[in-house]
């Protein structure tokens, strides 16, 4: 054991419960068992009393049929599945939006924050103005916004914009052909498994020969040759082992293919547009934070504007940028609940909404979907620091 | 925990609640509105008992000094504010009855505008003290929310509003068709078991308002609108080019529509139950606004002279004054006045009584006797 740093003494002779470590120690048990009590307490005491009021509680609802149709559905579901299920359904519909709502933001980002940093004068002036507005218009007004002033007045179905008699679009969604694989298809789903990792192979390879030759290497080429070569090679080998499942009219509505319906497009546009602004000022003062010192130095070294900004500015601004991006993610996240406004069915529409409302378990519900929250906003942060101490490492 | 309830509930009862809910509904806040109803519900909760829960609705509303009332957002005939935010309507004007029993005063009600998804916590969490919002009484309601049905102020059922150049006669032509439901209501599920017995397909496109779901109506997001008919009804004439629309004949399921209390308060439940029931009485006996104070002068019908107050009970049982049910009747009429009025032949629905006929015309309304 060390000795004590202040005193000098060996903390033998101390008594036990004078030992800073043990009565910390202490404390924080007893401050734990303390907060589980109380939630405890409230917990029990409220499922209690909420009995005591015949207001039915407990788990059990979520293995009775839900009753009740959904409209976009990642997973089988129709009206016989279970009060459970819909909150699978809920779950990936949230989880769709936010994912490709962080993607489109992020390309957004960064595109318009460097741009606004352009010497261009026309194209800084187009990110400035795109920043400034949809940051400064509130997420709820530019989800309807889309919804009602863009989405719906499109044709009816029966007047759909079309492009090849394959996609069309009108006010009920944008219909797309999906492919049906046939067998053997598995094969190609294993050659790009293979092109995938070849790929992280290459890139290290050529990483690993540029430090010691000093010789770049086109990996970006060479990757995409890759990726799409080799699958394509095994599709034609196989005998191409895929066809296409057309959208077309019927009665109502379209049949067959895939749909994205307007809720999604426009809970989406907002999104990813709406938190795109915030991320291009991220990356804008990421940038910035980036001494003007380092690009002058890969100027006289001879680098080019696009290498400057790829190999020196961004990995350096990443470290400013990261802490806001997460930030900026969690945030998506979160707001992608307003999807009620519009009734795309995410989350909080079907589960804290429609099953809420048909079971009335309101305590469960709620709680269920607090912790759903909880825990993607935990995990992208968890993420996003890994990702943070794996970039401030390469720091040299 | 029962030895302090009684305490406790000082705290927890509407006042306490009240500040912690938002009143505006609309818009930006019904989002943050429904954590605060939720969170108010475990609040609410955790720290009261029941013991303390009989009489205390109406030892809260008479010391408040007026009612609180749930209705919908806005829903023609039966709960709408006008440009001025007055509230009218059928179930606006149950609420101003159960007021003019209690109170002598119909005007003593403030009402809460709330989505079919909020309604029911509203009202569990104390929010509000009672819940008159088109609101169909089904079996799961009335046994594990927590909650009483008081009667039925109006006998409806489900259909559907569609688009006459749809081209469409009966219901059962909607195979694939999408439509615009509300959530939370017995219309999502009465649209899946009708689709569901008919080996129909069908897409729903579900909204919180009834205001977001007559617009997407409007704009052709869906085929069809369907809801309770009395609300079709209703919604229509919101609709851009009402003559565009029609009801088509099929009504699909049993919506009694009526007010909802909290369960385990009996007065207050006796009381909502025999302001509608007086009304009733008040038709049958043809006892109106008009000639209510002349026949409690001078009425020799003893089923008269008893709902009046004159003789009898009168309001002991109850807890009111004896002359509860003369003040309904005066300041918001009979039955069969509030119903022409809001939704009938005085009203832009023009709906006709059928199944709200009095028992003794034909329909199904019966109130028990006054005695
Ligand atoms: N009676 C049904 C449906 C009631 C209902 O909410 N109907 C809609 C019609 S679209 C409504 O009144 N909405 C008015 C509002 O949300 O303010 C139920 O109790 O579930």
């Amino acid at each position: 054991m060390a000795a004590d740093p202040v005193t000098g003494a060996a903390p033998a002779k101390a008594a036990l419960w004078r030992r800073p470590v043990f009565r910390s120690t202490v404390f924080q048990v007893l401050l734990i068992l303390g907060v589980v009590a109380v939630a405890n307490y409230l917990f029990t005491n409220t499922l209690q009393n909420l009995e005591q009021r015949g207001i039915s509680t407990g788990f059990g609802f979520l293995s009775n049929e839900a009753g009740f149709g959904i409209v976009q559905s990642l997973i089988d579901y129709d009206e016989t599945y279970t009060f459970g299920r819909t909150f699978l359904v809920g779950l990936l519909n949230t989880l769709l939006v936010s994912g490709l709502g962080i993607i489109l933001a992020t390309m957004i980002g960064f595109v318009m924050g460097v741009a606004r940093l352009s010497k261009n004068w026309l194209i800084a002036r187009i990110a400035t103005v795109y920043i400034e507005t949809f940051r400064n218009i509130p997420l709820l007004l530019q989800i309807l916004f889309w919804y009602f002033a863009v989405l719906q007045p499109l044709p009816r179905p029966k007047q759909s914009l079309e492009l090849g008699e394959m996609f069309f679009l009108n006010n009920r969604g944008f219909y797309h052909p999906v492919p049906v694989f046939e067998q053997g298809f598995n094969l190609v789903f294993a050659a790009i498994v293979v092109a995938v990792i070849s790929i992280v192979f290459l890139a290290r390879w050529a990483h690993r020969r540029q430090e010691e030759t000093g010789q770049p290497f086109h990996t970006v080429y060479v990757s995409l040759a890759i990726l799409f070569g080799l699958p394509l090679l095994v599709f034609l080998v196989m005998g191409s082992p895929m066809s296409w499942d057309y959208p077309a009219l019927k009665g109502f509505n379209f049949t067959g293919g895939g749909v994205v319906i307007p809720e999604l497009m426009s809970l989406l546009l907002a999104l990813s547009i709406y938190t795109g602004s915030f991320i291009a000022e991220a990356v804008r003062s990421g940038i910035l934070a980036v001494s003007h010192g380092q690009t002058e130095a890969a100027h006289a070294l001879g680098l080019r504007a696009g290498p400057t900004l790829r190999l020196v500015i961004i990995p350096q601004a990443m470290r400013v940028i990261i802490p806001q991006l997460t930030s900026q993610y969690l945030n998506l996240t979160k707001n992608s609940s307003l999807a009620t406004a519009v009734g795309y069915p995410d989350l909080v529409a079907v589960f804290a909404g429609t099953t809420l409302n048909q079971t009335g378990q309101a305590v469960e519900v709620i709680a269920m979907t607090m912790g759903v929250y909880l825990t993607i906003s935990l995990s992208i942060s968890t993420f996003m620091n890994w990702y943070n101490k794996k970039k401030q490492l390469v720091e040299r | 925990m029962n030895s302090a309830a009684g305490d406790m509930d000082a705290f927890v009862q509407p006042h306490f609640l009240k500040n912690l809910i938002l009143t505006s509904t609309r818009g930006n806040n019904r989002t943050m509105k429904k954590i605060v109803l939720a969170t108010s519900a475990l609040a609410f909760c955790a720290a009261v008992s029941t013991t303390a829960f009989a009489g205390a609705t109406l030892d809260a509303v008479k010391k408040k000094g007026f009612l609180q009332c749930g209705v919908t957002t806005g829903l023609p005939g039966f709960s709408s504010p006008d440009d001025k935010g007055n509230w009218t309507g059928l179930d606006v004007d149950t609420c101003r009855a159960v007021a003019a029993a209690v109170f002598g005063d119909a005007q003593k009600v403030k009402f809460t505008p709330l989505t079919a998804k909020e309604r029911f916590t509203a009202l569990q969490s104390g929010e509000i003290d009672i819940l008159s919002r088109n609101t169909t009484w089904t079996l799961t309601r009335d046994s594990s929310l927590g909650l009483n049905f008081a009667g039925v102020n109006y006998y409806d059922g489900q259909g559907f509003l569609v688009s006459k150049n749809l081209g469409v006669k009966s219901a059962l032509e909607l195979d694939g068709a999408s439509f615009c439901i509300q959530a939370g209501t017995t219309t999502e599920l009465n649209l899946a078991d009708y689709f569901r017995a008919n080996k129909m397909a069908y897409t729903p496109i579900t909204f919180d308002t009834s205001d977001e779901t007559s617009k997407a109506f409007d704009a052709g997001r869906c085929d069809a609108l369907t809801s309770d008919q009395s609300q079709l009804y209703a919604l229509r004439i919101k609709l851009k080019n009402p003559d565009g629309a029609m009801v088509l004949p099929e009504v699909i399921s049993k919506e009694p529509l009526g007010p909802v209390v909290r369960q385990g308060d009996d007065e207050w439940f006796n009381i909502v139950r025999w302001t509608l029931f007086a009304m009733l009485n008040a038709e049958e006996y043809g006892v109106t606004s008009e000639n209510v104070d002349k026949m409690a002068a001078s009425s020799k019908d003893p089923n008269i002279l008893r709902l009046l107050g004159q003789s009898g009970i009168k309001g002991q049982g109850l807890q009111l004054s004896d002359t509860w049910a003369a003040s309904i009747i005066k300041q918001v009429g009979n039955y069969g006045e509030m119903f022409e009025r809001n939704v009938g032949q005085g009203s832009a629905l023009k709906i006709s009584r059928g199944l709200n006929a009095l028992w003794s015309k034909g329909g199904i309304q019966y109130g028990p006797p006054v005695r």
